[in-house]
């Protein structure tokens, strides 16, 4: 393994939380990623990460735990596009994008009172661009929780949400609540980006979120094989960016490293391309 | 065999040649052939999915062509030639901010650059059509908040108000009321005689057709066929173009085409005519 | 808060809210709210990009932010929701790591996220008053196929409307827009500007010009009051141009749903 990492690597306790971390958050972020793309949701779900954001400024600025702040936000935020937005699908976009817009407002307000009241730098880049190595292993165990929830919550509504997601007409027939089912899949949503704000910082969540899941759509066939796929995925990119950032450190004479985010982002383009490139190959073919 | 214009003196105004449109890797249409002449009015239908709306589409210019051409108005394969088009759906949003009127207008000077501004002709235009189909009281209205119905009357006022030579109409009749519907066959035949407009519209149901229509374009398994409505518009021909039995019966001097039994001739005259 | 330094503030800011309401209003009718939020952010890794290389922002901005339009543009009629997410991450992660390389100073870094309005120049205002009249220029040039375009894509085709170029002069708009607007109110606020104050302008207007004057006479508002709440109050401009655009949206709705309700008793 000595070829793949630079020294001090697998010793590392830092990297070792980031590790675990990273593919908890992978496999949350591509399960209920499979769902935002079929439903057509990247938008909501890209805007969530921006309430994640202020939230997570938020946190910083009242000395809170990050992830608390993620989840407050992405419940409040969530809540409010889905109430904006339920009674005029067509204009969701724009309901979505209002909020989006309050939202870094606020984030730019917190970062502002932080970097005002404390002399801490550093604020706006752990916030929306985060770093997995920055993240204290305390948060660890409540993470793992968070992401049990969402899994199970997830698991437990997936039909009517699939159905939902089809028409909703054809499913508020069937006796399924359109609004319910909207802001069940919402807050799961929000608990996602939350946790992947965690590793990659809010801002770039969505990469996880809808990457590795839309790869893996083009590839798979059904619905559990892209899931499984996207969770391969999602879960290789995460560990791979965390080497690469780590090993980076050592590539330039002055130290000074790739952050890990912008790292996993690579790999989530390396893999939708590659995944873009082979379903083109197979068509060809077929 | 029939795909000829019957007016034989009037000029072409349409001409489809082997064409051969394919869809999600699928063919749609092949080795579709035919004209139409200016005047005419023309039938265009098929089962749903049959390709009405693309064959339609391959006129405008809208739907890559695999093979052939079309021809429309002695100018080939383009767009914006003077052609009024109906689509067969539009979704405005709820509260644009485009009065019928100002959507009508564009119809006119749409594709026009520039801030000029509307000259009288273009006011008046809009006026007339719009009093043509009798929508002059929703003239202030937005266009997103009338019914679709209504929408539908729009969009045939907005596709009139440019003064096409053809009109391309996918089911235009299809969410209007009995009497909307023999209105605005009238006023399409009022249209076709005194300008020379031609007249191609989709539907379902073709027995309010039969008096004005002077030829049928039926679409089966991607193939197209044509014939007079005398031709067409009989049961057996009917009943194989849609895989089904069919009667067509004459009620009060209209034609009336209903489904029924094989052997048992109109058991079900479930259509009720005004 | 009318002191000569606050002179290129003003002045760059209502350059800037007129343009945003005016193209906004286009975003809003398009339902181009996710592209014209990733534009921005790669206007973003632009002046990240700029800072980096020790040119000028503005190119950068410029460059870049119509480099990402002409990429949306590009993806055309399959452009679709997952590769704009996608699109815009790379531009927020690539900015992320340029100005890790660059070890640029924080507060430059909350100026081009956030907006920093007293930092614009002289010469900026004067390039910023370039790009606007040209804006301007094309939009009026284009604004009746381009309302049509809006209206239904495949109507203003079958007319002769050439939807494809509109489509990308429309994204460029967005770009010009984008680069003018991030070094004022920030990549992530410059989208605050141009959805909210035109939304609420196309619930209230009921024709095409004058949803467009109200727009920007809308956004003109927005900015203006963020200027002087920020000048009075210290905190950066950011947070009111989202906090009163979300507002005027919030307001309109209020209203135009009061109305219907007593059109129809
Ligand atoms: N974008 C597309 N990709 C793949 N197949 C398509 C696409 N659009 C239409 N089709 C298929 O092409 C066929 C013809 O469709 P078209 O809309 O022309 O039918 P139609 O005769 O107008 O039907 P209807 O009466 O329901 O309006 C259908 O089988 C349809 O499923
Ligand atoms: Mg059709």
């Amino acid at each position: 393994m000595h070829w793949l990492v630079e020294p001090g690597f697998w010793s590392n306790p830092v990297v070792r939380t980031a590790l675990v971390l990273g593919a908890v958050v992978a496999v949350v972020s591509a399960v209920v990623g499979v769902v935002v793309v079929v439903r057509g949701q990247s938008f909501a779900g890209h805007a969530l990460t921006d309430v994640a954001m202020a939230g997570g400024a938020g946190a910083s600025l009242v000395g809170a735990s990050p992830l608390v702040g993620f989840l407050l936000a992405g419940i409040v935020g969530g809540g409010s596009i889905e109430a904006a937005g339920a009674e005029r699908v067509r204009d969701r976009d724009v309901a979505t994008g209002v909020v989006l817009g309050a939202a870094a407002g606020l984030t730019a307000l917190f970062l502002y009172f932080v970097s005002s009241s404390t002399s801490a730098t550093g604020s706006t880049q752990s916030v929306l661009f985060g770093s997995v190595f920055t993240v204290s292993p305390s948060v660890v165990p409540l993470s793992v929780v968070v992401a049990v929830v969402t899994l199970v919550t997830l698991l437990g509504v997936r039909r009517p949400l699939l159905l939902s997601s089809l028409s909703p007409e054809l499913a508020a027939a069937r006796g399924v609540r359109p609004r319910v089912m909207g802001l069940t899949f919402v807050l799961v949503l929000a608990a996602s980006v939350a946790l992947s704000a965690l590793v990659i910082g809010a801002i770039l969540s969505t990469a996880l979120l809808v990457g590795p899941a839309s790869a893996a759509l083009r590839v798979a066939r059904g619905l559990v094989g892209a899931t499984l796929g996207a969770i391969v995925a999602g879960v290789a990119a995460v560990e791979l960016g965390i080497v690469l950032s780590y090993d980076s450190f050592y590539w330039n004479a002055a130290h000074r490293s790739v952050p890990v985010s912008a790292c996993v982002v690579a790999v989530v383009l390396v893999e939708v391309a590659g995944s873009t490139a082979w379903s083109r190959w197979r068509r060809g073919r077929g | 065999m029939g795909c000829e214009p019957l007016t034989g003196g009037r000029r072409e105004l349409v001409h489809v040649h082997d064409l051969e449109v394919s869809l999600g890797g699928r063919t749609v249409l092949t080795g579709v052939d035919f004209r139409i002449a200016e005047g005419e009015f023309v039938g265009l239908i098929g089962t749903n999915g049959s390709g009405k709306t693309t064959l339609l589409r391959s006129i405008l210019g809208l739907q890559a062509t695999a093979a052939g051409e079309v021809v429309v108005a002695g100018r080939e394969g383009r767009r914006g030639g003077p052609v009024g088009y109906v689509p067969q759906r539009v979704a405005f949003d709820h509260d644009v901010p485009v009065r019928v009127a100002d959507f009508v207008a564009l119809g006119v000077d749409g594709t026009r650059l520039g801030l000029a501004r509307r000259g009288r002709g273009v006011h008046e235009r809009v006026e007339e059509v719009l009093a043509s189909l009798e929508l002059g009281g929703l003239a202030a209205r937005r266009i997103g908040a009338l019914s679709g119905g209504e929408q539908q009357r729009v969009l045939m006022a907005h596709a009139l108000a440019s003064r096409p030579r053809l009109l391309l109409l996918d089911e235009p009749l299809a969410n209007l009321d009995l009497p909307r519907v023999h209105e605005t066959i009238a006023l399409l035949d009022r249209v076709r005689r005194a300008e020379g407009v031609a007249v191609v519209l989709s539907a379902h149901e073709i027995g309010p057709l039969v008096p004005v229509m002077d030829r049928v374009v039926y679409i089966a398994q991607g193939r197209v066929a044509c014939g007079t409505t005398a031709e067409v518009v009989r049961p057996e021909v009917l009943s194989a173009l849609y895989g089904h039995h069919v009667d067509v019966l004459n009620v009060h001097g209209r034609v009336v085409v209903v489904e029924g039994e094989p052997g048992d001739p109109g058991a079900h005259p479930e259509v009720v005519v005004r | 808060m009318f002191e000569p330094f606050m002179a290129n503030a003003w002045l760059a800011g209502t350059l800037v809210a007129v343009v945003s309401g005016a193209v906004g209003l286009f975003v809003v009718l398009r339902h181009s709210a996710f592209a014209a939020h990733a534009i921005p952010n790669g206007a973003f890794a632009g002046a990240a990009g700029a800072t980096l290389v020790g040119t000028s922002p503005l190119l950068g901005l410029v460059v870049f932010a119509v480099g990402s339009a002409l990429g949306v543009a590009a993806l055309g009629r399959r452009r679709n929701d997952v590769v704009t997410a996608l699109a815009l991450v790379t531009m927020l992660a690539l900015g992320a790591a340029l100005l890790a390389a660059s070890g640029a100073y924080e507060p430059a870094i909350d100026a081009l996220l956030f907006g920093e309005v007293l930092g614009v120049s002289r010469g900026e205002v004067v390039a910023l008053a370039l790009l606007v009249v040209g804006a301007g220029v094309v939009l009026a040039l284009v604004f009746r196929p381009l309302l049509y375009a809006s209206l239904s894509e495949e109507v203003a085709a079958a007319r002769g409307a050439a939807v494809r170029a509109i489509d990308a002069t429309f994204l460029v708009l967005v770009a010009v827009t984008a680069a003018l607007a991030v070094p004022v109110v920030g990549a992530l606020l410059t989208f605050a500007l141009t959805v909210g104050p035109p939304a609420a302008a196309r619930m209230l207007a009921r024709r095409p010009g004058r949803a467009l004057a109200l727009a920007a006479a809308l956004s003109l508002a927005c900015v203006w009051a963020a200027i002087a709440s920020a000048y009075l109050s210290g905190w950066p401009i950011g947070f009111f141009v989202g906090a009163y655009a979300a507002g005027e949206y919030v307001v309109a709705r209020a209203a135009s749903s009061w109305r219907e309700g007593r059109a129809r008793p």
